[in-house]
Order: structure tokens, then C-alpha cells, then sequence
């Protein structure tokens, strides 16, 4: 019993995935010297979906509270630029990871309100507080009002600054998204969030603070849905209430991840590139579109529980983002060294 | 030796149903107390009571010298209050050692790393080593069992609340039970064990506890309990 036990946190697939994100990541950051302006919004689009949809997960699938009222922080974070970069003169980029902050100052109370609500009241409960911050917005005029405003503060940088910087903010912010969640899920905290979607009594009477735990995550999501609001006005240059706090954007984030894989980061980002295929070829059918999409994800949720990523790493045993732990003997180990 | 666990007085209704009735109860350090009693006489009330799940309405819980009836269930546990539940109650997305390094690092407040020696020893203690990467979620009736336990005792507890561990085994198994049990009374672990098994709970128990409509009926030395008419006649349905 000299020789001790170990523990693993990593798959082969993860050291091969790993790499692999490194180079995509700097491949993408090339991608304002070279790369079309249509190309460069497309992604930049698809970042906030991103961000915007592993929260969700985060909350939903992960911690098990199904808000579908998560647009307020995309609204609150929108407006908080605009509020930074054309009222306070803030530098419009400094002004986005500021609106984050913000939106999670103002997350705090909200939460409070949200919590006292479980389950489908909690659900429609998160819409509601979201459809307060809407009609309040609406009619705030120094902030556009109804008809919304543009973010005049963009004016005065240059086209190509302005493209670059949003471009860069938008891959920054989400592969910080997914190295948070990620590196949150790994944490201790992670563990108890695992465990409490399990079994919260369990989870309490092993002494994690299922209160504390769940608010953590959801003030972490309401910040990320916070940058995705302020990077996609950002990119947008124009917000209104409506287009901020519509509550397309928690359809969109639940049929990415339930149509990725809930409760995996693998299925979001398989989700999202799905859901930018159907969008670039088929958006222009409208109402039939969204109508396929909603099919789309029936079939998928009767075919495929897991989603389709979820489909896939069960067949094939791959991860590309372990959150486990696995216990090596020593035994083990000691093959392994020879 | 003073008690670790004192209650005072509690009660616990569910509308007009009185479970707990003014329960009043001592337990001494170190002591394996086995509780017995007729269905719905409040004997998971009152593990519920002591680990936080529900809160008393009236009356005192003390836990070695502190108050703690207005306590949540998680900071009892990091005091020292360990549960394992009837019905087991595994994180079934995580594996068998996953499930006890939450117990250990949450229960006792340890950061992760520092929990792995103490969770394989537990693992090997209880028989789980060998499914230590396991779903939990892919165990069997007796692994959950035995994981129920192995969970409770990871967060380092003084007091332990076991309810029905023993329900379900097979004769063999429930033996193997009582020799854990029997080795965890030698750390110095204080213990209430709720059990229909009474050969198995007679085996380890030093005192045995009745409860019958949430009020204690007997208590004391278990061949005196056992031979009690009144036990006989509530408990058992023997004529009296």
C-alpha cells in the first residue's frame, strides 16, 4: 500500500480537442485581416447565440432551473452599453465587459425575486420578470423609448477598428464563456451543482448549500447572458426593447441545447453550429422556418433524448470536455510506468 | 460523558396529524441507539428533525452543546451530522467516488484534493473500490445501500443517522452490515439506527429506543425493551 492512488481528469479525446480549440481559436483571430465582413458578422451572431446558450445550460441543463425569462439579462446587458457608451461616453468596447458587471449588480435582487418561485412557476415566473424589464424600457424615452435607439457612440471609429474590435470582443467573450462553464463544472462548486441536480435533499444533507450553489449559477448565467446582450447590440449598433428582451432568445438557446445535447458543452456547440446551417440556408422561408425548427427539434427530442451529441459520445465514448473524475489503482500505474 | 444529541420537548405535525408528540430524548457519546417502532410511529420524522430535512414546531434539538433547530440540513452536516437514507438517494450522473468526494469535501469543508485519501479509504472500508468510476445511477439495491453509507460517514460525521440500511439484504449481507457497523462504533462514531431487521439492529444496538404515534414508549437496555408487554403488544402484535 505504498504506492498511492490517482486521479484523472482527462481523456484522450480532451488533450486531442484541446489542442485542436487552441488552433481554431488563434486560427479565428486572423480572420479581421483577411476574411469577408459578411463572414465576420455571421460569427460574430453565432458568439453571442453561443454565450446565450451555454448559460442556459449552465442553468437548465446542468442546474436543473428552466428559465425561459433569460432575455432580460440579454436586454440589461444591451442597454447597459448603450446607458455606458452614449450617456457616461464610455469607450463603447471598454463598455462591454462593463454592461457585463452590471447586469449581474442587477441580477442580485432579481434573483431573489426568481427564487421564491420553483420548477414551471419559476419557468413562466423568469418570463414575466423579463416582460417587466421590457414594457419599463419601453418607456424610459431618454433610452429611445418603444421605438428603440442607436449607439451613436460607435461614431467617430473608423469602419475597419470597429469591425476588428467587435469581431475580437465577440471570440474573446465566448471562448471565455466556454472556458468559465467549463472551469466551473470542473470546480468543487461544479460538483455540488452535479449533485444537487441529482438530488438537492441529498446534495443539502452532505452539507453543499443548494441555495448558494444554484444562486452562484444563476448570477454566473445572467452575466454571460449580460456580455451576449452587450456583443450583439454591439454588432447590431441599433437596440430596441423588443428585439432585446424577446423571448426568441430563450427558444433559440433551449432548441440549441436540446437539440445539441442538454447537459453537455459539447451538444451546445455541436447545437449552435447546427442552428447556423438551418439559419444561413433555410431563414429566408420565415414563418415555415421556425416552424421546421420547432419540428426539428420534436423529432430530434422522440428520436435522440440525449441530443445529438448526446447520441454520439454514448455510441463512441468520447469526450471532448470531461468533467469526471476517474480513479486510477495503483496497480495501474505501475503499467503504466513500464 | 454529557449527550451529543438532546432533544426537549419536540413536536412535528402534518395538519391535524400529530407525528412527533413532544419527544424528549437523550444520546450519549459514542452510543449505537436503535430505534424501533410500527410504521408511522415518526421514526424518520424524527431523522428528519435531527439532520434539518424539516423543522421542528416546537421544542429544542441540541447537537454537542449547540442549539441547532433553526439550522439548514447543510450546515448540521458540516457539524457533524451524517445521514444515510431509507431510500437511497445517489448522485446517479456522477461515479461512486465522485458521490463521496462531494460527502467529504462539502461535509467536512476540505478543498477537492485533500479528500481523495480519505474517500478511497472509505470506498475500501464499505466495498466499493472496485466501482469506484461507476454511474452511480448503474448500481445495484445493495451498492446503493452500501454508498448511502459510505456517503455518510465520507463527511466525517460524530453522529450518524441510519434508516433501514439493512432492509432488503439477504441474511449474509445483513451480517456483513453489522460488522461495519461494529467497525465504525469503534472509531468513537455516535449512532441512531432505525431498523425492522431487530436481529441485526439487537446484534450492534447498545439501547434501544420505541416510538409509537410519535411518543416514546419504551427505552433502555435492549433485552428489557424486547421483553416490555407494551413493545410486545404495539410493536410485535403479540396479545398482551
Amino acid at each position: 500500500m505504498t504506492a498511492a492512488f490517482t486521479v484523472s481528469r482527462a481523456t484522450r479525446a480532451s488533450r486531442i480537442g484541446g489542442a485542436v480549440a487552441a488552433v481554431l481559436v488563434l486560427w479565428l483571430s486572423t480572420f479581421p485581416w483577411w476574411a469577408d465582413p459578411g463572414w465576420m458578422r455571421e460569427f460574430e451572431e453565432m458568439s453571442c447565440y453561443l454565450i446565450f446558450a451555454l448559460m442556459w445550460n449552465l442553468l437548465a441543463g446542468y442546474g436543473g432551473m428552466v428559465s425561459i425569462g433569460q432575455q432580460a439579462f440579454v436586454g440589461l446587458g444591451g442597454y447597459a452599453l448603450l446607458v455606458l457608451g452614449n450617456h457616461l461616453h464610455v469607450n463603447p468596447f471598454l463598455a462591454v465587459p462593463l454592461a457585463m458587471v452590471a447586469t449581474l449588480a442587477l441580477a442580485v435582487p432579481v434573483s431573489f425575486i426568481a427564487f421564491r418561485l420553483q420548477g414551471g412557476y419559476f419557468a413562466i415566473g423568469t418570463w414575466v420578470i423579463a416582460e417587466v424589464f421590457r414594457i419599463s424600457i419601453a418607456n424610459i424615452s431618454t433610452v429611445g423609448g418603444g421605438s428603440g435607439t442607436s449607439l451613436t457612440a460607435l461614431r467617430g471609429i473608423s469602419r475597419s477598428t470597429r469591425e476588428a474590435a467587435t469581431f475580437w470582443l465577440c471570440l474573446a467573450g465566448a471562448t471565455a464563456a466556454v472556458a468559465a462553464v467549463y472551469g466551473f463544472l470542473r470546480s468543487r462548486e461544479g460538483l455540488a451543482l452535479l449533485a444537487l441536480r441529482d438530488s438537492e435533499t441529498a446534495a443539502e444533507s452532505q452539507g453543499v448549500d443548494v441555495t448558494r450553489t444554484k444562486r452562484a449559477v444563476y448570477l454566473i448565467a445572467a452575466a454571460g447572458a449580460g456580455l451576449a446582450g452587450a456583443l450583439y447590440f454591439l454588432g447590431n449598433l441599433r437596440i430596441s426593447p423588443d428585439a432585446a428582451f424577446t423571448v426568441n432568445w430563450s427558444a433559440f438557446a433551449i432548441f440549441i441545447v436540446v437539440v445539441g445535447g442538454v447537459g453537455t458543452l459539447e451538444g451546445t456547440l455541436v447545437g449552435v453550429a447546427l442552428f447556423y446551417l438551418l439559419n444561413k440556408l433555410f431563414s429566408d422561408y420565415g414563418t415555415w422556418y421556425l416552424v421546421g425548427l420547432g419540428l426539428l427539434a420534436v423529432v430530434v427530442t422522440l428520436k435522440f433524448p440525449a441530443g445529438l451529441w448526446g447520441f454520439v459520445s454514448r455510441r463512441f465514448d468520447l469526450h471532448f470536455f470531461p468533467v469526471h473524475r476517474r480513479l486510477i489503482p495503483p496497480e495501474r500505474d505501475r503499467a503504466c510506468a513500464t | 460523558m454529557g449527550a451529543i444529541l438532546a432533544l426537549d420537548g419536540v413536536s412535528k405535525s402534518y395538519g391535524a396529524l400529530r407525528v412527533i408528540d413532544g419527544l424528549s430524548l437523550a444520546v450519549e457519546e459514542g452510543e449505537t441507539l436503535g430505534i424501533l417502532g410500527p410504521n408511522g410511529a415518526g421514526k424518520t420524522t424524527l431523522f428528519n428533525l435531527v439532520s434539518g430535512d424539516v423543522r421542528a414546531d416546537a421544542g429544542q434539538i441540541r447537537f454537542g452543546g449547540h442549539e441547532i433547530s433553526h439550522e439548514p440540513p447543510h450546515r448540521r452536516c458540516r457539524l457533524g451530522i451524517g445521514r444515510a437514507y431509507q431510500v437511497p438517494q445517489p448522485f446517479g450522473a456522477m461515479t461512486v467516488f465522485e458521490n463521496l468526494i462531494v460527502a467529504a469535501s462539502f461535509g467536512s469543508q476540505k478543498r477537492e484534493k485533500e479528500t481523495y485519501d480519505s474517500a478511497v479509504q472509505v470506498l475500501g472500508e464499505t466495498g466499493l473500490l472496485s466501482k469506484a468510476n461507476r454511474l452511480a445511477g448503474t448500481l445495484t439495491l445493495l451498492d446503493r445501500k452500501r454508498l448511502e453509507l459510505a456517503r455518510a460517514l465520507a463527511t466525517g460525521p460524530r453522529l450518524l443517522l441510519l434508516d433501514e440500511i439493512a432492509g432488503g439484504l439477504t441474511e449474509h449481507e445483513a451480517m456483513e452490515l453489522v460488522e461495519e457497523i461494529r467497525r465504525i462504533q469503534r472509531t468513537g462514531v455516535t449512532m441512531l439506527w432505525i431498523e425492522h431487521v431487530v436481529h441485526a439492529l439487537l446484534a450492534a444496538a447498545g439501547r434501544l429506543l420505541v416510538l409509537d404515534a410519535g411518543r416514546k414508549i419504551a427505552e433502555g437496555a435492549p433485552v428489557a425493551v424486547m421483553g416490555d408487554p407494551l413493545v410486545q403488544r404495539v410493536y410485535m402484535g403479540l396479545a398482551a
